[in-house]
């Protein structure tokens, strides 16, 4: 059964700060909750389904369930890391489609900067019970060096360049200059990216997303419901979803989890690449992108240097507008996890309601990727294709 | 000082970390304290893998062994984190047996440390009852 036109998204929320010092993680969860409540014309009474992952305070779903009051019939707390959030619209769409429930509420919230997390550059931890733990926390993994890792192997296959990685960063830094909420709003150029400080070779600090706090939620309804509200829904015309690892010690960090969901998406949704008016593509690092553009097919294996170089993700300028609200690499990356603005800034393209510089014309099927854990060790990749109402 | 002290990760300054171990792990840890490599290998479906587990996670089977490494093997990636206090370069590194493991490279110049290279095991003591299996250039 697919779940093409099975469930719409009614209402998204981002919230504009990029510090939350003076706010609980609670209420942050809370307040995005309630702003796309009030965007699809819906309040918490009206929600009998709640998902959220690893993000969420306390016991997650249950805490979040008392704090905000909510009475449900359904729960999903999958945890996929920064990719969670794509995957909830799946779980959300099938759920809703085999009749367990109506509206579905999901959030994500975070405070890494206020709480000065070494996020980038501190031991990943995952607990001593992680099975990998002994083999892996003794050699200082952080999520740049693993990135790194994956930037240095499919350099040394594909001949990528730091200057092809670089045109990623700039082309989301041409679309964050007109978003005021923007962390970091100033154009760059090639030249900055490669000439700023070298993290963990080969990524510079401008191939690193930012570290922001805040949140977002959005609403997935069944289509009636999506009929009886005033706000433009978008329509979920499918998604696809894959773990990768480490094979047993069978590694390869050229390709991510996005060539087996990308596939799965593009099938169910029957649409193909050259369909996808607009694609956001999670982006902790330059090299995620290029990869996971690769691996959903937008361009051959090994291609993806030449594919984004010359301003080909810039929104009016090339073939693939990506991440037009500037994405992890400039405007938001909260609780370090960018699936959840992934989502919001696609159904923003296909309301019409991104901002006018960089709106797609007759934007009416997108594209929204989440990458989870490292794409150097083991992650999760979730696709989904959103169409406008009329799709 | 020569250039290979200034670029390569002198492992006098850097505390060798003591790794989690937990029942399943304890022999691979116990070996690395005689010197021995060890990953595990399916007796059943004959493949190996890394890191150890007592289910083969190609078959299923739980008759699995170890398989003590020759200690020989080529870079598959590798990064050095520049922005650390005393910057160190992690790599996986292919072993001849054919696995793949995250480690260290040591006493090394960091600038030539390049994909492809080989290198070999080199035992540090943690003086905690183990080692840990870094690699240096051959």
């Amino acid at each position: 059964m697919s779940i093409k036109g099975k469930a719409y998204i009614a209402g998204i929320f981002e919230h504009t700060l990029r510090k939350a010092e003076d706010k609980s993680l609670a209420q942050l969860h809370a307040e995005a909750a309630k702003g796309a409540l009030e965007d699809a014309g819906l309040s918490y009474s009206d929600v009998d389904a709640y998902f959220c992952a690893g993000d969420a305070p306390g016991l997650g779903s249950l805490s979040m369930a008392e704090y905000m009051g909510l009475n449900l019939q359904y729960i999903d707390t999958t945890e996929t890391g920064g990719s969670s959030y794509v995957a909830h619209i799946g779980h959300a769409a099938a759920a809703i489609a085999a009749g367990k429930c109506n509206v579905a509420l999901v959030t994500l919230a975070g405070r890494p900067r206020a709480e000065k997390m070494q996020t980038g550059t501190g031991t990943r931890n995952w607990g001593v019970d992680a099975p990998e733990a002994g083999f892996e926390l003794i050699w200082g993994p952080t999520v740049v060096n693993m990135y790194g890792m994956a930037a240095m192997r499919h350099m040394h296959e594909y001949g990528t360049t730091s200057e092809q990685l670089a045109w990623i960063k700039v082309a989301a830094s041409h679309h964050a200059q007109h978003n005021e909420h923007a962390m970091l709003r100033n154009v760059v150029t090639v030249e900055d990216v490669v000439n700023s400080p070298m993290i963990s070779d080969p990524l510079h600090r401008l191939d690193c997303c930012i570290i922001s706090d805040g949140g977002g939620a959005f609403v997935v309804v069944s289509p009636e419901i999506a009929k009886t509200l005033k706000r433009q829904s978008v329509k979920v015309l499918d998604h696809g979803e894959a773990p990768k690892h480490l094979a047993a010690g069978q590694v390869d960090l050229t390709y991510t989890g996005a060539a087996w969901s990308g596939p799965r998406a593009f099938a169910e949704a029957g649409v193909n690449q050259q369909d996808i008016k607009y694609a956001s593509i999670y982006d902790s690092f330059t090299i995620t992108v290029l990869e996971t553009l690769e691996d959903l097919g937008f361009c051959e294996k090994g291609k993806g240097g030449e594919f984004v170089q010359d301003g080909n993700l810039i929104s009016g300028v090339g073939k693939l507008p990506f991440n037009t609200d500037g994405g992890g690499l400039c405007s938001n990356h909260p609780a370090n996890r960018g699936g959840m603005t992934k989502v919001l800034e696609a159904v923003r393209q296909l309301r019409g309601e991104a901002h006018p510089k960089v709106q797609v014309p007759d934007c009416d099927i997108a594209l929204a990727h989440g990458t989870g854990g490292s794409i150097g060790t083991r992650m999760g990749s979730a696709t989904v294709i959103l169409g406008r109402e009329d799709a | 000082m020569s250039d290979q002290e200034k670029t390569s990760v002198d492992i006098k300054k850097i505390k060798i970390p003591v790794p989690i171990i937990n029942p399943e792990t304890r022999a691979f840890w116990d070996a690395t304290a005689k010197g021995q490599l060890l990953i595990k290998k399916c007796s059943d479906c004959g493949k190996v893998h890394y890191y150890p587990r007592n289910i083969c996670p190609y078959c299923m089977s739980d008759n699995t062994e170890w398989l003590q490494c020759s200690g020989k093997g080529k870079i598959y990636s590798f990064s050095i984190m520049r922005k650390a206090k005393v910057p160190y370069c992690i790599a996986y590194v292919t072993l001849e047996e054919g696995v793949t493991m995250m480690t260290n490279i040591i006493k090394t110049n960091l600038d030539e440390i390049a994909i492809d290279m080989d290198v070999v095991l080199d035992f540090v003591d943690n003086g905690e009852g183990s080692a840990l299996p870094y690699f240096s250039k051959v």
